[in-house]
């Protein structure tokens, strides 16, 4: 069976994994993410490549900063952007997520940037598009976030050079984290030796041993030597489920502090796809201090989010 | 009408009966085998060379979506498809819309089935108003009106007191109690089997000790009570080890497999099929060969389509909003003769799974070729393949995850009171 985000070529149609993303695939997202990083340092910061081409972003789940980013990126390829909040349209009137597909397609998108609460929808989304249409998974339920995943890889080899003699922790909420997955998978095609997990029991998914991670639930132990941290975010709601019994608990053991980051090697370096819960999963002196490279982040998700949407484009 | 079958090998699992014989059929039963009676005058005569002749299957679980899901399928269409299937006898489980809980929605439903004069129907009756696991259904006044046993069909009795009171009920009246073994706080929100494939997906699990658990405590009510209790769809490796110590220990307890689980795992999900959202979910390899195992030698007893016709719109949909269940009569038979063959049991054995030792189950007539017995007959070709497509299903649900596959063994007639009824 061919992945559906591959076309008949072996080519990337769509974005909707990391997972089966051949390594040499990832590091020409990222080695074309590299030539567009300039273009934002531009006095124009646009380049012609998608000029006439229409990107519907499709925001089932709402996300403000993950929109714009692709927004942005859209737009400096000199893209024409159309935002569509669904959640407060079509599928609230009870129109189902195809027909809605079906709808927007006849409007001659070339692009979809799809999130959505669900693991999966945007494989279904591409399974029924026609062939002139390109998908990109901006986030599917606990699923895979790709684009967070390679603007992170982007982010480790920019400070880190060379992946393949790295250790990498991430920690907190595994279990319901898109991100991890992708940043996991991603991490392990690109030939990182060495992927911790760090959680309680609760938080943590069953496989990941069979995804080539090692757990921690003793934080300290896990972040011993590593040179990259990748915190997650923490959301309020897991305190209902019986997974946590407060915030406050869950930052003294598994919050990221000077003290536990000094357990780390010298020069690691610490990530976090934001927002942030400052406070609950991270310390601000961390989020703040001089490891930290979370604004980098965001600068080069714009220019992974370009080369992404160019790389497709360009593909039958 | 007297209908004489020539040439055909007959199969009857109950007495080991297997040889080429003619088979003589008058007033809806089996009049002789061999040679025919005197004075017995064939008005029809079925060429059957090179075709197996069995009892008609008895499936242990269709839901035909009547009353209240008619928009997904109507007894018309599903007892179309259990006769393509060569089914002639189906327990439908009390799901549907209202719930089967009071005894005149059982009589209209039977007078339904009676009314299509097709394949008998044996409804089971909710084992508590509503499914909801607080109040006892009137069980004799079910009992009366047509029901042959009590069920929760997915839903679990979450108050344990009330379920030991159902089974201490059902017990004073001889009633089988049916429960899907699935314990409703451990496979809450779950949607796949919580396993490496769930944690790559990002699905939400259903762990094994969901079944695990609800065993532990259905065996210890047994043991306690008395109740017979058949177990519905065991899913995992681990529920088929507690099963087979149960059945050591003497526990009054049956159960049955969905076909689909002796041939699908969760790695079957691939990219989000929705087809393979089902209740309960595909385990692992381990789990369904442990299935297949089981059922051959014998500590499942029988094996069952789970038939439930899925429309579009439920279906078409992310895979954890997807309802569950696939359309199934009509492959119960192919599957079951590939996990025959794949196993290496003999086709007797196999076919006895779905005739004799479901009738036992189901305590209902049928599930047998004897002179006497209701003339209810499957007609196969074993050999026969055929591709699994929405053209070639007369079910109204054409959701399966074996769309597309080819399928060996082909139903050529099916009989009912001596009727041919599909052909």
């Amino acid at each position: 069976m061919r992945h559906p985000q591959l076309n008949e070529h072996g080519e990337l149609r769509h974005l909707l994994t990391i997972d089966g993303l051949p390594r040499d695939v990832i590091t020409h997202i990222l080695d074309t993410a590299a030539s567009f990083l300039e273009v934002s340092d531009r006095a124009v910061k646009k380049v012609p490549l998608l000029r006439g081409k229409s990107v519907f972003n499709l925001f089932f789940e709402n996300s403000t900063r993950t929109r714009t980013t692709f927004e942005i990126a859209a737009t400096r390829l000199s893209a024409d952007v159309v935002n569509l909040d669904v959640r407060t349209s079509s599928t609230s009137k009870g129109e189902s997520l195809l027909d809605t597909i079906d709808n927007l397609a006849a409007m001659n998108a070339d692009m979809f940037v799809v999130r959505h609460a669900q693991s999966g929808a945007p494989f279904m989304i591409a399974q029924h598009v026609g062939p002139g249409l390109h998908v990109i998974n901006a986030g599917d339920g606990r699923h895979a976030h790709p684009t967070q995943g390679l603007l992170d890889m982007y982010t480790i080899r920019h400070f880190k050079k060379d992946l393949t003699n790295l250790r990498v922790a991430v920690v907190g909420d595994i279990l319901h984290s898109r991100v991890a997955r992708s940043d996991i998978q991603a991490l392990t095609t690109l030939g990182v030796p060495e992927v911790r997990a760090i959680g309680p029991l609760t938080l943590l998914p069953p496989g990941l041993k069979e995804m080539g991670v090692q757990t921690y639930t003793d934080m300290r132990e896990g972040l011993r030597g590593v040179d990259v941290i990748i915190m997650l975010r923490l959301q309020n709601e897991r305190m209902r489920g019986a997974l946590l019994p407060s915030a406050q608990e869950y930052f003294k053991h598994y919050g990221l502090t000077e003290d536990k980051l000094a357990l780390a090697a010298p020069d690691a370096i610490v990530m976090h796809p934001g927002p942030m819960n400052r406070g609950v999963e991270i310390e601000s002196a961390v989020a703040d201090g001089r490891q930290s490279v979370i604004l980098s982040q965001v600068t080069f998700g714009i220019a992974v989010r370009m080369a992404v949407m160019s790389i497709l484009a360009g593909t039958r | 009408m007297n209908i004489t079958i020539a040439g055909a090998r007959l199969i009857d699992p109950a007495s080991g009966l297997d040889r080429v014989e003619a088979l003589h059929l008058a007033q809806g039963r089996i009049a002789a085998m061999g040679d025919a009676p005197q004075g017995f005058v064939a008005e029809r005569r079925i060429e059957a060379a090179g075709l197996v002749v069995c009892p008609g299957l008895i499936d242990l679980s269709a839901r035909l979506r009547e009353p209240g899901f008619e928009y997904k399928a109507t007894l018309e269409s599903e007892m179309q498809a259990a006769l393509a299937g060569g089914v002639t006898s189906l327990l439908c489980p009390p799901d549907t819309d209202p719930v089967l809980d009071e005894p005149g929605l059982v009589e209209m439903l039977k007078h339904r089935a009676r009314s299509l004069d097709q394949a008998h129907l044996y409804p089971l009756g909710a084992l508590t108003i509503g499914l909801r696991g607080e109040v006892l259904t009137e069980m004799a006044e079910l009992a009366e009106a047509g029901c042959v046993g009590f069920s929760q069909a997915n839903e679990a009795v979450a108050d344990t007191q009330v379920l030991a009171r159902a089974m201490q009920y059902a017990r004073s009246f001889g009633y089988t109690v049916w429960i899907q073994p699935q314990d409703p706080h451990l496979s809450r929100g779950g949607v796949a089997h919580s396993g490496p494939v769930s944690g790559r997906l990002g699905l939400s699990g259903v762990p094994v000790t969901a079944e695990t658990v609800a065993l532990h405590t259905l065996f210890e009510l047994v043991r306690t009570n008395g109740c017979r209790v058949h177990l519905c769809r065991i899913s995992s490796a681990r529920g088929v080890e507690l099963l087979r110590e149960a059945r050591r220990e003497g526990l009054p307890v049956t159960a049955d497999v969905a076909v689909h689980h002796l041939h699908l795992t969760d790695v079957d999900i691939g990219f989000f099929d929705s087809n393979c959202r089902v209740v309960p979910p595909f385990r692992t390899q381990r789990d369904r060969d442990a299935l297949c195992a089981a059922l051959a030698d014998g500590t499942i007893d029988a094996v069952c389509s789970d038939h439930t016709p899925v429309d579009d719109d439920a279906k078409l949909l992310p895979f954890g909003e997807a309802e569950p269940g696939v359309t199934g009569l009509e492959l119960l038979l192919p599957l079951t003769l590939s996990w025959a063959q794949r196993q290496g049991v003999p086709l007797v054995k196999a076919l006895s799974r779905l005739t004799v030792d479901a009738a036992r189950i189901a305590g209902c007539e049928g599930g047998q070729l004897a002179v006497g017995a209701p003339a209810d007959l499957c007609i196969f070709d074993p050999g026969q393949a055929w591709v699994v497509s929405p053209s070639s299903l007369r079910s109204q649900g054409h959701h399966t995850p074996f769309i597309h596959r080819e399928v060996l063994g082909r139903v050529k007639y099916t009989l009912v009171s001596g009727r041919v009824v599909h052909e």
